[in-house]
């Protein structure tokens, strides 16, 4: 084993090599290895939202805690749960989960079975589940698909069922538009979001903006509402790819702009990096994102850079609503809600509010979410005859140590 | 096993348990093959069509235990049971019969689905076509890239043309995204499906897996046939021994390159055909899953079934897409014990579930095989073939 | 429809040239460090070593609980220097053993067994192809899909400028360090009598095994090696890419350094690096003619084929046994 040792001397010799260039570089500057100044530039703060006043007649899954119903009566999570999308998922789930212990515990004559069905937000996986779903009977609401691709493919199974879901975060606009009596929507589309962004934009008086979007079909729809609102006022425009870590060309382009603002219409997987390799090239602009990214992994994942970022989401600051955030950390194991869980658990109440009046079959249960009128956390949830929701409200967000708080509304 | 492949000469006791393992097979696989073999051909052809009519009633019989519910529709979970099979027999005429090693099979999948999709769904600006059209459509599609890809890399050494075919799996998967037309993430809703209704309702819907699984199980035994048909012919043949020793076939006469493209083609035009199902079953076509670890998950279904055997690499391609489906509990432990299985399955059994001998000279080893049993009784079953095929690619 | 979608501009590539360079060279080091390892392997197995990546990753795991659990975060430390470089040194360190003891992990469980048995080449990528999963959906079980947490090593500051671009202290310090440790490598290869050990088993292991070379303990040393140099990729992976850590980034960057190894020449040591390099330029260069990062792999891939087209054993083509120079 002599040489097998003489191999790693040698390889550690290299990484002293390096180590010593480390600090070539830094002691080049001076002060070593100092960070955290990149605040203090002249940018435009939002102050902080302090609190959320949650409307007097919110509806709680709870209801009056006298009904009665058949303990066969199931709602289902059609979504994914695993996969590389899961956590969208899971926080979604989890604030529905939320709402069925709520009323579970509150109504003891009324216990509604809750089932989880995985799709791991794949279109091609989605099909066998959402089918299985419609076979069974006592599934008479769907909270779900999370997501567009998976929505688009399988919103025909749920049509010709009858069986109603509202999805709780699928935002493509083209949804709404296939004739589904059965679908609906519990939060605005991109072209909702799309003109918030750039709403925010105006906000933080940025002048030069760049505009990046990432290959799924949320982000290119959000970019393509973003591109008809700003048109030649954008600096400079890139597409990156899922799964895309290392992002030096798009930086380039970024940095050779100018831009003072970079909108990131996608993911926070993605959004991440690249808004930490942009700040390690010296950017000190705003990094803006939407719902996707506006997850408090993003933060985590971004670092301190992530002290740059703005975001809106048509979801309501759940952390904000100390009932709600506690009753879920719960179910969640601790963890505070994510982006979408307040839309698992008022999409869920709104069908556990339909059972405890005595629906007991899918075409009522449809019938009654169509002319549902009632809010739920910080929104009110009515829909018009494509299934998207009339009240659009979409809030702003920005990092805040190593969370995410809300600016409040933006319009 | 040829002597200058490092590999088959590195293990000191390698010699030796070479002659100790070669191709050991358990006992009741050997009694079951050649219980099968003594069988004449019309009763092999019984046995098939029993097996046959089975299969296509999997789905309506649902077995307990066996069935994807309540988690999976199992209709549907059969369609896609059969999916992976025509698309493992596909591509095993790539990998099992002319032993190219193809890890881009992908690619061909979603050029064939996308064919169907440009054609059939609204939100393509092309001329619609019936959908039973597209699929003839997407085979000669296929064949068109199989070729394509084909000439230029199949000059190529083994491994050299594994990672060119992922290239190229790569390539489609990436500009599907950035083609306008191919809608990337955004994907082709209303993909059409073969005609007829009743009642009303259309026979072949995205809820409905039933008939699709017909279907598709058509395809497949129809291919087997086929295939079964062309390994006994002169292509078969030179198939065969280009998988075993490329130099000396090409010496024997055999236009290497030409056939090598054959089956590649042939591979390809399933591969897009599968594709074209699966977008008509699902209905919908994005870019999603065309990438390089369901490629993988292809290859092994090819291997695990036993490559070279036909039906073998389509019940390998059943147990690929049942296993998730089946066990959508175990979340991400599914994979996990999938690698450990595949792990152990090399280890143990590296010629797959169900391997093959090259049966080449069929009837020649059934005449040899009654003339021994007259003779002196030997365990001449176990003796592993002076051509054991050596897989992989041809040095 | 558009047919926009597909326009070169050679103008941004001027403009950007040498920043570009730069950025291409630095990532291009990455891959050649975790492209080695596919290639030592090749050449003394003639094995694709599929699970690589995930001896990658490992190692990349293992930089993140280690500088976390040191009180590296979100934010650039405010250490002395001197502690800073202490603790990469030892990140890095602990980073090589853990990609090092995976990847000989990995021989002993999916390739000796099957060595044992004389398995076909094909149950080899099999094999490893299943390790691949296991090590994938271990991850996956244990941190989940979401990556980790950035653990912030330095701000990368500017050093000096060449014709109008700057290079910062973080791409000086993994090009050069990289490019270090594979000089060593191939020092290693090419004068120790470790190194004499694996070409013989790369050329003839038969002969080389007549000759007293020891061919297991060669082929973990192999292993052995190939992880380390993982392992310090990692190192610069997560100082490049803080939040790459997750169960599925080694295969993502796994499939660019076998690229790498294949376009210069699988088996050759130097045509790791020259590939690397190479690949990390191209994806560069064609992303910023093409207009979109979404090019950046499209482009690597029909240069592969192109190249391969051209010279079938890649650019430097021969084999680790006969490489001598």
């Amino acid at each position: 084993m002599n040489q097998m040792k003489r191999t790693s001397g040698l390889t550690v010799a290299a990484l002293s090599v390096a180590a010593l260039l480390a600090m070539s570089g830094c002691a080049n500057q001076g002060s070593a290895g100092g960070g955290g100044e990149e605040g203090s530039s002249d940018r435009v703060e939002l102050p902080v939202q302090e609190k959320l006043d949650v409307p007097e007649d919110v509806v709680k899954a709870a209801g009056d805690g006298k009904a009665k119903c058949d303990s066969k009566t199931t709602i289902a999570y059609v979504g994914a749960m695993t996969g590389p999308n899961a956590q969208l998922g899971i926080n979604i789930y989890n604030g529905s989960q939320t709402a069925i212990d709520e009323h579970n515990a509150a109504n003891p004559d009324c216990q509604v079975t809750f089932k989880k069905i995985d799709t791991e937000g794949d279109p091609a996986k989605a099909t066998g589940p959402s089918a299985q779903a419609t076979k069974e009977d006592n599934i008479i609401g769907v909270v779900g698909l999370p997501f567009s691709g998976e929505s688009k493919a399988t919103g025909g199974i749920f049509e010709d069922a009858g069986l109603v879901h509202i999805s709780p975060a699928a935002t493509n606009p083209d949804l709404s538009t296939n004739g589904w009596k059965t679908f609906f929507r519990g939060l605005g589309n991109d072209t909702v979001q799309g003109p918030a962004l750039v709403k925010l934009v105006e906000k933080l008086e940025a002048e030069k903006t760049c505009l990046i979007e990432d290959d799924s079909d949320y982000g290119m729809g959000l970019a393509k509402v973003v591109k008809e609102k700003m048109g030649d006022k954008l600096e400079c425009e890139d597409a990156v790819t899922t799964g895309q870590k290392d992002f030096a060309p798009t930086i380039q382009k970024i940095m050779d702009s100018k831009a003072d603002t970079v909108i990131y219409s996608g993911y926070f997987a993605e959004g991440a990096p690249l808004d930490n390799q942009l700040v390690n090239k010296g950017f000190d602009g705003y990094f803006i994102g939407p719902d996707g990214v506006k997850d408090t992994a993003f933060v985590k994942q971004a670092g301190d850079a992530a002290n740059n970022a703005y975001y809106t989401c048509t979801c309501v600051p759940g952390d904000l609503i100390p009932e709600f955030a506690e009753a879920f950390e719960k179910v969640s194991g601790g963890d505070a809600p994510g982006t979408y869980s307040v839309e698992g658990y008022d999409t869920m109440t709104i069908f556990l509010s339909g059972i405890d009046k005595g629906i007991t079959d899918r075409k009522k249960m449809t019938e009654y979410v169509r002319d549902y009128n009632g809010v739920g956390y910080g929104k009110t949830y009515k829909w018009d005859d494509t299934g998207e929701l009339e009240d659009k409200a979409v809030y702003g967000y920005k990092t805040e140590g190593d969370g995410i708080v809300s600016v409040g509304l933006i319009e | 096993m040829s002597a200058h492949s490092p590999l088959s000469s590195v293990g000191a006791k390698q010699a030796e348990a070479y002659g100790k393992l070669g191709h050991q097979r358990p006992n009741w696989y050997l009694r079951m093959k050649s219980w099968w073999n003594d069988r004449s051909r019309w009763q092999q052809w019984l046995i098939l069509l029993i097996v046959v009519v089975l299969a296509y009633l999997l789905p309506v019989i649902n077995p307990p235990l066996i069935t994807t519910e309540p988690s999976n529709d199992f209709a549907i979970s059969c369609f896609n049971m059969a999916l992976y099979g025509l698309v493992a027999l596909g591509l095993n005429v790539v990998v099992g019969q002319a032993g190219l090693l193809d890890l881009g099979y992908i690619g061909f999948f979603a050029v064939g689905a996308y064919t169907a999709s440009l054609w059939t769904s609204p939100d393509s600006p092309l001329v619609h076509i019936p959908y039973l059209w597209t699929l003839p459509l997407a085979m000669i599609v296929t064949v068109v890239f199989g070729i394509a890809l084909g000439i230029p890399t199949l000059r190529l050494r083994g491994d050299y043309l594994a990672i060119v075919t992922l290239g190229f799996g790569e390539i489609i998967r990436l500009l599907a995204t950035i083609v306008p037309v191919l809608k990337g993430n955004t994907g082709f809703q209303n993909v059409g499906r073969p005609p007829g209704e009743i009642d009303g309702a259309p026979i072949f819907s995205a809820s409905n897996g039933l008939p699709w699984y017909w279907f598709t199980v058509t395809f497949i035994v129809i291919v087997m046939i086929l295939l079964g048909n062309l390994e006994r012919s002169r292509v078969g043949r030179a198939w065969f021994a280009i998988r075993e020793d490329e130099d000396a076939a090409e010496i024997m006469g055999v236009p290497t390159f030409r056939f090598k493209l054959a089956a590649f083609g042939t591979g390809a035009a399933l591969g897009g055909l599968s594709g074209a199902l699966l977008a008509g079953q699902v209905g919908f076509v994005n870019n999603q899953k065309f990438d390089v670890p369901t490629s993988i998950l292809f290859l092994a279904a090819v291997i695990l079934g036993g490559q070279g055997n036909k039906l073998g690499v389509v019940i390998g391609g059943a147990i690929v897409a049942y296993v998730p489906l089946r066990f959508t509990a175990l979340g991400g432990w599914k994979f996990l014990i999938f690698g450990i299985v595949l792990v152990l399955l090399m280890i143990f059994r590296s010629q797959g579930l169900f391997g093959k001998k090259p049966k080449l000279l069929t009837y020649t080893a059934r005449i040899r095989r009654k003339v021994k049993k007259e003779g002196p009784p030997g365990d001449d079953e176990g003796t592993p073939p002076k051509t054991a095929p050596r897989r992989g690619g041809a040095a | 429809m558009s047919s926009d979608w597909i326009s070169f501009d050679f103008g941004a590539l001027i403009d950007s040239f040498w920043a570009t360079t730069f950025d291409g060279l630095t990532l291009g080091a990455i891959y050649a460090l975790v492209a080695l390892g596919y290639t030592l392997v090749y050449g003394v197995l003639n094995l694709i070593n599929f699970a690589h990546s995930e001896v990658f990753i490992a190692g990349a795991f293992a930089v993140v609980f280690f500088l976390s659990a040191l009180g590296f975060g979100p934010s650039a430390p405010t250490l002395p220097i001197g502690m800073l470089i202490l603790d990469l040194v030892l990140a890095g360190i602990i980073a090589m053993v853990v990609s090092g003891g995976t990847a000989v992990l990995v021989e002993r469980i999916a390739y000796k067994p099957l060595r044992n048995r004389g398995a076909s080449r094909l149950a080899f990528l099999i094999s490893a192809i299943g390790m691949s999963f296991v090590l994938q959906y271990i991850f996956y079980e244990w941190r989940g899909a979401t990556a980790e947490p950035a653990v912030t090593m330095f701000r990368p500051k500017p050093i000096f400028e060449v014709f109008g671009s700057i290079i910062d202290s973080q791409q000086l310090t993994i090009f050069i360090a990289a490019v270090v440790m594979m000089v060593c490598v191939d020092q290693i290869v090419q004068r120790t009598k470790l190194g004499r050990g694996i070409r013989a088993v790369a050329q003839d292991p038969d002969t080389a095994t007549l000759m007293g070379v020891n061919k297991e303990r060669i082929i973990v040393a192999t292993f052995a090696i190939g992880g380390f140099l993982a392992g310090a990729a990692a190192l610069f992976y997560v100082m490049r890419v803080p939040s790459g850590v997750f169960y599925m980034g080694g295969f993502i960057l796994g499939i660019k350094a076998f690229t790498a190894a294949v376009l210069g020449g699988i088996g050759n040591v130097r045509g790791a690096l020259l590939g690397g390099l190479l690949v990390g330029l191209i994806g560069n260069y064609g992303a910023t003619i093409l207009g979109d990062s979404q090019w950046t792999d499209v482009v690597i891939f029909i240069v592969l084929i192109l190249v391969l087209m051209i010279r079938p054993n890649g650019i430097l083509g021969s084999n680790l046994g006969e490489a001598r120079v």
